[in-house]
């Protein structure tokens, strides 16, 4: 195997393995301070924060030769014999007069800046740059910029990486970002007319090393150091990227992607990273209610669940629709909930929103067209409790409002979850279907012409208050845990359903998946730890047997 | 080496005829024939192979040996395959690619013509200062007359070789003068100089592999092809046989002789000419009698030789060997004794500033930060440390220490290094008597306001 002497130590790569400098000293526990450089653009090394010095071992003789001059980490590719030394006086000097450099026209407002906490500038000068400055003391300056509708940019605080310029040059493929002027003069804008207006923009701001591009969803919202840091699955579509969940005292601030190669790699649409806001939106339903005719009570949940399964057991046939909302461990207690009520209980796929049509960006991130994350994990899960029609399909949202409208099922337990307070997920039309029920039980995040005509009007939680598996459109079962409590009053799906089936203690979505996976082939591989990137159940499947 | 009396220009031998720019008068003057007989008997190898004997060494500013460049193209490449001529001829002092472009435009183009035949070129740009109008309309009209003359074009006097010539102007900028800027300028990008490798014969322009030469090394073409490499290496400082790494320097070269000098001009000599010979016998010696106090050997970029080192020959290795950084372009730049140097050096500092593309942050920053401090030096408010920081500005900066993608920031860095350790004690006088009370400080102060760059 390919060896690489990284200050000394000795790493061993695969041999097809492309890695930089930068790269394999990571995996020596060697960090090569970087600012232009990122895995998921193209190099231009021109930063020069990563200088380094390099040379080769000779395989025979053990002699080392180093290149006289310092070379850039990121631009210099790593084979057998390549000899890295990250630490010695030179590169300790270069890196501290890059940080100088920098610091010659950085505005030096921390105070004021939201990236203070997080910024690669001021982690770097902590550990790499001087105590002194050496430059003449420049007049305060902080000019802002609006380049788009989420994203301002603060001119000065700027370091020039391109980063943000190459992202929507390589990435979302919309290339409105730009340098203007020449040298010290330059900087990041955009042509007039065309601001940074897609939907990837938000990422700009993640791959900003310093904070001169901000979001101005989260500007001035939150010092970051106060942030709660969840490790979630973004609910918004089919994809299901891997994200991190930035919170505080129950409240959501802001979504960030979390690198995973399988599914969005670095990136997130600002669809998702700024779909959290309805989380906290003021007409969330927060309690339990019962109709009775035109009257509504509010009752409370203990109460409520023996009461509403007793009028489910007195109400004929029941329907289930199991919204793709869900996570498979909450289905799996559905159904099994619905089939204790009800053991001919009728189960569906609940609705699935769709655009109709996937988006696809040229840096091989696809934003789906179906907005629900979890479809195919619950498709597996009603097959699991053998719910399939004549051509062994799992039933749709239409062919269960079919077996309403012809009355072949009486009461009805409808989930949704849907994270849209402005548009109502179920119009008139459809809801009116179920006006003749002996019992309609809707859980749902806000109301809609379905919840008014509920026997049962429960609360659901939103995508960072539940924790559970979702599986992604591409098979992949990812687990996350739960980020903010539910708003006071809801009860997450998962606690509803494991108390009407009369499990004792905390909800346990853990010891439902192990269930699961024991007792599903498509599902085996979810026993066990699950890692945080996730894993592949058709991989698994072929493997497995 | 002394200048011999035979010496005769050839680059030049158009200049001061009339109409030496047409066709006609430069082929009366055996021009194109060489290129007709090439295209008949020799094969592109074989071009390559004289050039590469001739021992020619690029004229643009690095002095690479021109036939070893084409050596580096891939063999057998299914092609195109560019040539690139540099005539963004930026460099402070440097007019020699003009007046070969506005009065001998063919032996220009028949130095490309044969270059591209070597390379298999099929294509070649011609990328043209923006300020150069004139010898945009000369060069056009040439190659119209080439083209005319079915020099240019398909199947190029039935050899099967076919080239098109394209001018391409840019848009003023110093930067599109480094190869790799020039090709990304070429592209209709910013010229932002590329980083290597790859270098441009394997992925050049347009991602394919592609030739960058120079005006006057293509006009070196033409006059090997015509006559040959025994008179060609009859010119010039042979290499040194102790060292094995000079390829010597060859040929006749275009100095262009400016600044404090009576009869300032573009003159042809063999390459080792010195910098009081080229004055003298050239310049007419410095103006209104004075002395000289600097020489600039080959472009402001090149650093400074002082008095006591003209001398030094003017060839590839000569300037390096007085602490500048080489010949560049040969634009010899004189400076006399009137002259502050701490002007000079913040004119200098002020060229680059405005010039660095602002690609790599030591450069961007550095040339800026040194302007700055020479400007505050001038207002007065100078410190004996800012020579300390200047110096190690001009150590740090630049492709030699590593730490830049192109050779801009060293072009920047010389004259800073060679100005303050070649003048240290007029700095010094300077920054006591302008700033009698201040400048033993060494806290930072507050900066001016007013940054005046172009």
């Amino acid at each position: 195997m390919p060896t690489v002497l990284v200050d000394g130590q000795e790493i061993e790569i695969d041999a097809d393995e492309r890695l930089n400098c930068i790269e394999v000293a990571r995996r020596a526990g060697v960090e090569i301070p970087h600012y232009c450089w990122h895995p998921g653009l193209s190099v231009v090394a021109s930063c020069r924060m990563c200088l380094i010095q390099a040379g080769t071992r000779n395989a025979e003789t053990g002699d080392v030769s180093m290149v006289p001059k310092l070379v850039p980490g990121c631009q210099t590719p790593v084979k057998d014999g390549t000899v890295i030394v990250t630490n010695s006086e030179v590169v300790r000097e270069s890196r501290a007069r890059i940080e100088e450099a920098l610091l010659i026209d950085h505005p030096i407002d921390c105070p004021i800046c939201d990236k203070a906490g997080e910024c690669l500038l001021q982690d770097y000068h902590f550990e790499h740059g001087q105590s002194e400055r050496r430059a003449d003391i420049h007049p305060f300056s902080s000019r802002r910029r609006d380049v788009g509708p989420t994203v301002t940019l603060f001119v000065d605080r700027c370091i020039m990486c391109t980063r943000c310029v190459r992202f929507t040059r390589e990435v979302s493929g919309t290339a409105e970002l730009m340098v203007s002027a020449r040298g010290a003069k330059e900087e990041i804008d955009t042509f007039p007319g065309f601001p940074l207006d897609n939907k990837l923009s938000g990422n700009v701001v993640d791959l900003c090393p310093v904070g001169a591009l901000g979001d101005k969803d989260f500007l001035y919202q939150q010092r970051v150091w106060f942030l709660k840091k969840t490790e979630n699955v973004c609910g918004g579509c089919a994809t299901g990227c891997s994200i991190v969940t930035e919170h505080n005292q129950d409240t959501v601030y802001r979504l960030k992607p979390r690198e995973n190669p399988h599914i969005n790699k670095w990136w997130m649409c600002d669809e998702g990273r700024y779909g959290w806001h309805h989380l906290h939106d003021a007409t969330r339903i927060v309690e339990v209610s019962h109709r009775n005719h035109a009257h509504w009570n509010t009752v409370e949940w203990t109460s409520a669940l023996g009461q509403l399964s007793k009028d489910l057991n007195d109400a004929g046939r029941l329907g289930v629709a199991v919204s793709p909302m869900l996570t498979i461990e909450e289905a799996w207690m559905l159904c099994a909930v619905a089939r204790s009520i009800d053991p001919d209980a009728y189960l569906a796929m609940g609705h699935v929103p769709s655009t109709g049509h996937d988006e696809s960006f040229p840096g091989g991130f696809t934003i789906r067209g179906e907005k629900s994350p979890n479809r195919i994990g619950i498709e597996m899960i009603l097959s699991m409790f053998g719910a399939l029609t004549e051509n062994s399909t799992v039933p749709e949202w239409e062919e269960f409002l079919e077996q309403i409208r012809t009355e072949t099922v009486q009461s009805a337990w409808i989930t949704a979850g849907y994270p849209t307070p402005e548009t109502s997920w179920c119009d008139e039309e459809s809801a009116a279907i179920f006006d003749n029920m002996n019992c309609l039980v809707v859980q749902d995040l806000f109301r809609s012409p379905l919840s008014k005509r509920a026997t049962w009007c429960l609360p659901a939680a939103g995508f960072a208050e539940r924790n559970g598996t979702w599986v992604n459109c591409g098979h992949r079962a990812q687990t996350f845990e739960q980020a903010i409590r539910p708003p006071a009053g809801v009860w997450p799906e998962g606690r509803v359903f494991w108390s009407l089936l009369g499990r004792q203690g905390l909800y346990d979505p853990e010891s439902i998946r192990e269930t699961i996976a024991k007792n599903s082939v498509g599902f085996a591989a979810l026993s066990g730890d699950m890692p945080s990137l996730g894993v592949d159940l058709r991989l698994q499947q072929v493997t497995g047997t | 080496m002394k200048f011999s009396d035979t010496f005769q220009p050839v680059l030049l031998e158009a200049a001061g005829i009339k109409n030496g720019f047409s066709i006609e008068s430069y082929r009366s003057r055996g021009g194109y024939d060489p290129l007709e007989k090439l295209l008949v008997e020799k094969k592109p190898a074989e071009v390559v192979e004289l050039v590469k004997s001739s021992g020619l060494r690029g004229r643009g500013g690095a002095g690479f040996m021109t036939g070893l460049k084409w050596t580096f193209l891939p063999k057998d490449h299914p092609g195109p395959i560019y040539l690139c001529v540099n005539a963004d001829e930026s460099e402070p002092g440097t007019f020699n690619n003009r007046i070969l472009m506005e009065d001998d435009p063919h032996q220009v183009l028949e130095g490309i013509i044969i270059s591209a035949y070597a390379t298999r070129a099929s294509t070649a740009y011609i990328y043209l200062r923006y300020e150069y109008p004139k010898s945009w309309d000369a060069l056009q009209k040439a190659i119209d007359e080439a083209y005319e003359a079915g020099l240019l074009g398909d199947n190029i006097h039935g050899s099967g070789f076919s080239l098109d010539i394209y001018l391409h102007r840019g848009a003023a900028a110093y930067i599109c003068g480094e190869e790799t800027g020039l090709i990304e300028s070429l592209e209709g990008k910013r010229a932002w100089p590329r980083i290597k490798p790859p270098f441009p014969a394997i992925e050049g322009v347009f991602r394919k592999p592609t030739v960058v030469n120079n005006i006057e090394t293509m006009a070196c073409v033409a006059q090997i092809a015509r006559r040959g490499i025994e008179w060609f290496r009859s010119i010039g400082i042979p290499a040194d046989p102790n060292n094995p790494r000079d390829p010597g320097s060859y040929g006749p070269k275009l100095y262009c002789l400016s600044g404090h000098v009576e009869k300032p001009g573009c003159y042809e000599a063999p390459l080792g000419i010195t910098a009081r010979e080229l004055i003298d016998r050239f310049g007419g010696g410095v103006w209104k009698g004075r002395r000289a106090k600097a020489v600039i050997p080959g472009g402001i970029s090149m650093g400074l030789m002082t008095e006591d080192e003209l001398d030094t020959p003017l060839d590839f290795t000569g300037p390096g060997t007085v602490g500048c950084l080489g010949l560049g372009t040969a634009a010899v730049v004189v400076i006399d004794d009137t002259v502050s140097i701490v002007d000079f050096l913040h004119n200098s500092c002020r060229f680059f500033a405005h010039e660095s593309c602002g690609q790599c942050t030591p450069c961007r920053e550095g040339t800026n930060w040194s302007l700055r401090m020479l400007e505050r030096i001038r207002a007065g408010k100078g410190r004996l440390r800012d020579l300390d920081l200047l110096t190690e500005i001009g150590d740090t900066m630049g492709m030699m220490p590593g730490s830049t993608i192109c050779g801009l920031a060293d072009g920047a860095a010389w004259p800073i290094k060679n100005s303050i350790t070649k003048f240290r004690d007029e700095f010094e006088d300077y920054i006591k008597q302008t700033n009698p009370t201040g400048y033993m400080e060494t806290d930072p102060v507050p900066a001016l306001p007013i940054v005046t760059a172009h």
